[in-house]
């Protein structure tokens, strides 16, 4: 049989209210609480072995001690799969259940189901790490949130394939994943227009995106006196790549001085970017990275001064995800250095 | 236009003193192949190997594969403008040697090329684990310049797959399909109560290892023109790109370009298949807002109600997928793009550079950025410490033990954009 560890907060172990939420973890044997219906709901196929109970608010305020504390206890029971909630629409019941299933998946690499209200603040920032079964906004609706819980829960320990959010009920997780479908993508493709044509109800298999939409900042008061600073998504890096950038889907981003460079030419830099002709840029990488105009621009007076490094990743398949990471350093350098206006290149 | 594909079902692919096809095996003559394919005084070497469906072999870098064929009737001859004279080619007969293929490998170029594995968890991802490769390693002299480097080895490709296609030329075919489109308004009248269905065939036009060449010309110097779907089966468009191999395609798919087989296959049957715009995916703003304006102009101007739209590429060639999609759409014409995604290894990022609400029906090749691990092969044809910086592997993607760690990007063909792969996506 099956084992699972399910955790839930003081309320629903029966300790008590907002007056006992500082109660600190514990692990109970078998099931306590809804523990009951999930068990019943699971049949002879699992198990709930233990229950971890932790306090919403000593959990919260604790994260750092007793999310490793509550980890500590899910581990020591060795489960298969880890049951969170439903916390419906309790706020920080549902981001301990969240941080919980981030911690579960992350360190025990098991999968963990869970129930939340699509409102509740756990659901937006935890999605991603578990199966959160949408509940309605209160316990009125724990008899249906156990059962879909239940039902998702056992096709994981069967190894079944897991449909989508729609067909399983659970908030979408944000994630793409790939596999092999029935029929080559052309002929999806041909169906899929038929359909089109017809007027019959098709389902995209990508929905387009919706992008952040960045406000233009307002122009630089007095450029002759600005600090200005070069950043690139176009790979710019000295020769030789000292950091390895990928040539696609950048990990990482270099900081290079440019003490002692008034002009690039095939001697002292190159691009690492995979994703366009780099013959060009390798001859003289001024054609990215315009070093040789702005010191002669600084030398006129036409800027106040040049910032004494460059910033550079490759863009080329690099994810958002990625890209928003190293723009946050970088930005956080450049304020510290008191750089007044950027450069953006790419490519 | 009417051709005649005769295919010649190959079984097995054996080296011989003589280059035949005889009861379904091709067998190559290894000196002569190496002798056609290296004559350019700027090839050093050329070495040939076999590698089949089931073998533990990897080859890497892979340039380009190439589908034999040989044009038996009909005008012009195969890969008109490098092979051939620059005559029309899309009628007549041609023969196939299906089954086979030409592999390039070679010394690298840049941040290029692709992985095909013929056995284990990466065959899964590439179409070219199912064919019997001809393997061609071509290396060139030393100090050649990238790009004439980049067009040795394909013109090399291209000659090795005509030598050997050759030897089709003779040989009764298994089974002869037929494909015809005929003169626009002929065509239009033939199906009058069916949808009139076009094909957008989106080229990339990027640079070094990203361009593809149509009768000889490097396609970002065209307008938007439209061809007929057959010429594409005598290789009129080939291949000159292979970074981020997943998703550009190799002369093979065009040859076998899916969309138009799939739509061959309900031409007057559900659909009227009137023809393809052929267009580019230029790097500048006022090449993408004229290419794409022109691809949707051509679309109107040959009556379509309907078409599908392929990309080659990520990134910058979304906004051209995109503009096309808005500027027909815009004209009431109904599109269905696919394309592929660049979500992250987690999978949690945006997939697309740009977007549309026009955009409404898309079929996705699957995310390029999931990672694999691809085990140890028994041989491994070309070399194999590229994986370390080929687009898609990163420092240390090749181990010690010869296993490599990288995202299916480097596969060739993984996310294929014409739809010649299973791959796809779903949302969790």
């Amino acid at each position: 049989m099956k084992k699972i560890v399910h955790y839930i907060n003081q309320f629903y172990a029966g300790i008590g209210g907002e007056d006992k939420a500082d109660h600190k973890p514990e692990v109970r044997e078998g099931h306590v609480g809804p523990g009951m219906a999930f068990a019943q709901a699971l049949k002879d196929e699992a198990s709930i072995v233990a229950t971890v109970v932790c306090g919403d608010s000593y959990f919260n305020e604790n994260i750092d001690s007793a999310l490793p504390e509550v980890l500590d206890m899910i581990k020591s029971h060795n489960p298969d799969l880890v049951i969170v909630g439903p916390a419906f629409n309790a706020g920080r019941y549902g981001m301990a259940c969240g941080a919980v299933a981030k911690g579960v998946s992350e360190t025990l690499g098991i999968p963990v189901v869970g129930g939340l209200y699509p409102e509740n603040p756990g659901a937006d920032m935890y999605k991603r790490y578990g199966y959160f079964l949408e509940t309605g906004n209160s316990a009125a609706g724990m008899r249906k949130a156990v059962a879909a819980m239940s039902s998702l829960a056992l096709k994981l320990l069967r190894g079944e394939e897991i449909g989508s959010p729609e067909a399983e009920g659970y908030i979408p997780k944000g994630i793409r994943k790939n596999y092999f479908a029935k029929e080559r993508g052309s002929k999806r493709a041909v169906d899929m227009l038929l359909a089109k044509i017809k007027g019959e109800s098709f389902t995209t298999e990508y929905p387009m995106p919706v992008f952040d939409r960045v406000d233009p900042a307002p122009a630089v008061k007095d450029i002759t006196k600005a600090k200005i600073a070069l950043v690139s998504s176009g790979g710019p890096v000295p020769k030789g790549n000292p950091d390895r950038i990928e040539s696609s889907s950048a990990t990482k981003y270099g900081k290079y001085s440019l003490e002692g460079i008034n002009d690039f030419t095939s001697a002292n830099g190159e691009t690492a970017h995979g994703g366009y002709d780099p013959v060009y840029a390798n001859e003289d990488l001024d054609r990215v990275l315009p070093v040789d105009v702005l010191r002669e621009m600084a030398a006129n007076g036409e800027i106040g001064s040049l910032h004494e490094y460059w910033y550079a990743t490759v863009g080329n398949g690099t994810s958002v995800a990625n890209s928003k990471k190293f723009a946050a350093e970088i930005a956080q350098d450049l304020l510290a250095a008191g750089v007044d206006a950027v450069i953006l290149t790419s490519t | 236009m009417r051709l005649e594909i005769g295919n010649i079902n190959i079984k097995d692919v054996q080296l011989g003193n003589e280059t035949k096809v005889e009861k379904g095996v091709l067998y190559v003559n290894q000196e002569e192949l190496a002798k056609v394919t290296g004559d350019d005084e700027r090839i050093a070497s050329v070495e040939v190997y076999l590698a089949k469906p089931g073998e533990e072999t990897r080859i890497i870098p892979v340039k380009d594969v190439i589908e034999p064929r040989v044009k038996v009737s009909g005008s012009g001859g195969i890969f008109p403008g490098f092979i051939s004279k620059v005559d029309t080619v899309g009628e007549g007969r041609t023969h196939v040697l299906k089954g086979a293929a030409v592999v390039t490998t070679g010394k690298i170029v840049g941040f290029q090329e692709g992985i095909i594995d013929m056995s284990g968890p990466g065959a899964e991802y590439t179409p070219f684990s199912k064919t019997l490769n001809i393997v061609v390693k071509v290396d060139p002299i030393d100090g050649l310049h990238q790009h004439e480097h980049e067009a040795v080895v394909r013109l090399a490709g291209f000659r090795a797959a005509a030598y050997i296609g050759e030897a089709g030329r003779n040989v009764e075919p298994d089974d002869v399909q037929v494909y015809e489109t005929k003169p626009l308004l002929e065509q239009a009248a033939e199906y009058p109560n069916l949808p009139k269905v076009a094909y957008v065939y989106m080229l990339q036009t990027q640079g070094l290892l990203h361009d593809t060449y149509v009768y000889g010309v490097d396609a970002k110097r065209i307008i938007p023109t439209l061809i007929y779907p057959t010429e594409v089966m005598d290789g009129a468009i080939v291949s000159g790109n292979c970074v981020s191999a997943c998703d550009k395609n190799p002369t093979y798919v065009h040859q076998n370009s899916p969309v138009i087989h799939d739509l061959y296959e309900l031409h007057g049957k559900e659909i009227n298949f009137i023809g393809c715009v052929i267009t580019n995916e230029n790097v500048t703003l006022a090449d993408k807002e004229r290419s794409s304006n022109m691809t949707a102009k051509l679309v109107e101007l040959i009556g379509a109600e309907a078409v599908i739209i392929s990309e080659e590429g990520f990134g910058n060639p979304d906004a051209d997928l995109v503009m096309n999609c808005r500027k027909i759409e815009k004209k009431g014409i109904k599109t269905v793009l696919i394309t592929d995604e660049y979500a992250g290894q987690d999978g949690a990022s945006q997939s697309l550079a740009d977007s549309t609400p026009e955009g409404d029906a898309v079929v996705t090749a699957g995310n390029a950025n999931e990672v694999i691990t691809l085990p140890p092969m028994k041989t491994v044809i070309g070399y194999p410490e590229v994986a370390d910086v080929i687009a898609g592997g990163s420092a240390g993607s090749l181990k010690e033990d010869g296993s490599i760690t990288a995202e299916i990007q480097v596969i060739t063909g993984a996310t294929n954009e014409l739809g010649f792969n299973y791959l796809t996506a779903k949302g969790l």
